[in-house]
């Protein structure tokens, strides 16, 4: 009784901070009466959601999918990237720090230059989305497959296996966490590449609606359009979270 | 019969010129389907020894050979359990121990069509070290000494020419143990491979070998070899029967004496 209170309550709490941030925010607004180009309240935002809504809900579904396909390429360049650095110590040498140099870039300054190959429009977004969230998951396969327990591959290397054999055997299974906790950052980080690029060269998508709301101070509609944003960044980790779980129950030794 | 394992002064080195001297002029023979115990004082070298036969380690100098061959490698095909049980977490408990015959021919080809012939025997591997019930079960839901006994099975089910077992059976109660040599002498009087134990128990060594080498403190080397002629099987009884007691007394003073030198020194 007492723990499955306490665990529906866990499950509560997100919802009653949200819910606590929004009255506090929504009475500040009132009380202080700020005015709506400054900062909307979250009923105005509500009510600008509603009357935009096809407008919205049209440039959120590109984003989604400029996100997901430069998810998608994230997910293969990564892995390979990953399996490769992380099952050859020579080329772990040589290209991990050149990674880590990669990532310390500030991607936005990337942007303009994917900009001048790509061109204005959907492969840039992609190509930033992709860029911003390959690291990660290149890493953690790395991470994984370079850490494998040296016993455990004696016991299959006194057996005859071949270094595919113990890739196959323990070096992927034992990546397995490695990977799905990394989906999780990377389809975040997907999110914010496709809205970084769309707000500097695109003309739809969540990130340009923004830029347009901005120009023509249409500041309820940018907040209903970072909603939305925040709305689908939650909802993709909440999914990628899942099948973490599901996928590697043995890693957490299968506690809650 | 001919040797199956000969070590012939053999070195080893751990990190390079300077780095810890493990083994040191270490000379073996084991011959074929006999099994031989090692005992020594703790880090003489008796993991090492392991590595270096199975070439998982290569020896600094010095010569070893299994089956005629001089090891240069990994050895195929060999059967092992190291001291702590490395099973893999991801893997229920019958899949861990049947993960040899994924690997070593001709069961590696095999097993796709005569799984069930494959499952039956993990199970009758598992059942005789008291683990039926949990194949489903995943190794970190066992105890420690479960654990173990589960190494025990991956290491014997490919029918291995050559099991090496480095203190099997460590973290086992006294009971629990002593069924288990029962368990591996049936099994090794049945197949008669070649076994190399490493054992910090000499009761264990005495009731299970035909031969136990004594080694020094580090840097070790083999410095008494003891032929055990007690007849098989040998039971617990055999334990009680003065022969026995004599060699893990004689044994026991060896090592006692060994300790004490490397203590003055
Ligand atoms: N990978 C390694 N690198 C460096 N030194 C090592 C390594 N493995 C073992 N040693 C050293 O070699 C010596 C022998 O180690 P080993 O594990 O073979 O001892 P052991 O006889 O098995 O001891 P125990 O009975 O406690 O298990 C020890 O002094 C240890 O410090
Ligand atoms: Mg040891």
């Amino acid at each position: 009784m007492y723990s499955s209170n306490r665990r529906s309550l866990h499950l509560l709490m997100p919802w009653l901070v949200l819910a606590v941030l929004l009255t506090v925010w929504q009475l500040s607004v009132v009380v202080f009466e700020i005015p709506s180009f400054i900062l909307p309240s979250p009923v105005a935002i509500y009510h600008a959601f509603q009357e935009y809504r096809p407008i919205i809900l049209h440039h959120a579904s590109l984003t989604m999918m400029n996100t997901m396909i430069g998810f998608g390429f994230g997910v293969i360049v990564g892995v390979l990237l990953g399996i490769f650095i992380g099952t050859i110590p020579m080329v772990y040498s040589g290209l991990y720090p050149v990674l880590i140099g990669f990532n310390s870039i500030p991607k936005v300054a990337l942007v303009p230059i994917i900009v001048l190959w790509l061109g204005i429009g959907q492969p840039t977004a992609i190509a930033t989305a992709f860029i911003l969230c390959f690291f990660p998951i290149a890493v953690n396969v790395a991470t994984g497959l370079a850490t494998v327990e040296p016993e455990v591959e004696d016991v299959l290397r006194s057996l005859g296996a071949s270094k595919i054999d113990l890739i196959r055997k323990i070096g992927l299974p034992r990546a397995m966490p490695f990977f799905f906790a990394s989906l999780k950052i990377s389809i975040t980080l997907a999110f914010v590449g496709t809205v970084i690029a769309e707000t500097i060269a695109s003309n739809d998508g969540i990130g340009y609606l923004m830029m347009q709301a901005s120009s023509q101070f249409r500041v309820p509609l940018m907040f209903a359009g970072v909603a939305v944003i925040a709305a689908l960044g939650i909802l993709t980790y909440v999914i990628f979270a899942f099948i973490e779980k599901r996928m590697t129950g043995w890693a957490i030794r299968g506690k809650k | 019969m001919s040797d199956f394992v000969t070590l012939e002064s053999v070195d080893l080195q751990y990190g390079g010129k300077g780095g810890v001297l493990a083994l040191s002029g270490t000379d073996m023979s084991i011959r074929k389907g006999e099994f031989a115990a090692v005992v020594g004082p703790s880090g003489c070298g008796k993991s090492s020894l392991m590595k270096l036969v199975t070439g998982l380690t290569p020896s600094t100098a010095g010569q070893i050979k299994v089956d005629g061959q001089t090891v240069s490698g990994p050895l195929k095909c060999v059967g092992m359990a190291f001291q702590n049980p490395t099973l893999l977490p991801w893997r229920k408990l019958l899949s861990n121990v049947m993960l040899p015959l994924e690997i070593v021919q001709p069961h590696r080809g095999r097993l796709m069509r005569h799984r069930q012939e494959y499952v039956e025997k993990a199970r009758g591997l598992l059942k005789m070290v008291d683990l039926q019930g949990f194949e489903e079960r995943h190794p970190w839901e066992l105890s420690g000494g479960m654990q173990q006994r589960a190494n025990l099975c991956r290491a014997l089910i490919h029918n291995p020419d050559l099991l090496m077992l480095d203190e099997p059976f460590g973290a086992l109660d006294a009971f629990t143990r002593e069924e288990l040599w029962g368990v591996l002498q049936d099994i090794w009087m049945e197949k008669r491979f070649t076994t190399i134990l490493v054992t910090h128990d000499l009761r264990e060594a005495a009731y299970l070998a035909d031969v136990i080498y004594v080694m020094s403190a580090r840097p070790g080397r083999v410095i008494a070899t003891h032929r055990v002629d007690l007849p098989r099987p040998r039971t617990l009884e055999t334990t009680f029967e003065p022969r026995f007691i004599e060699i893990v007394h004689t044994i026991r003073n060896e090592i006692a004496q060994i300790r004490e030198e490397s203590r003055a020194a």
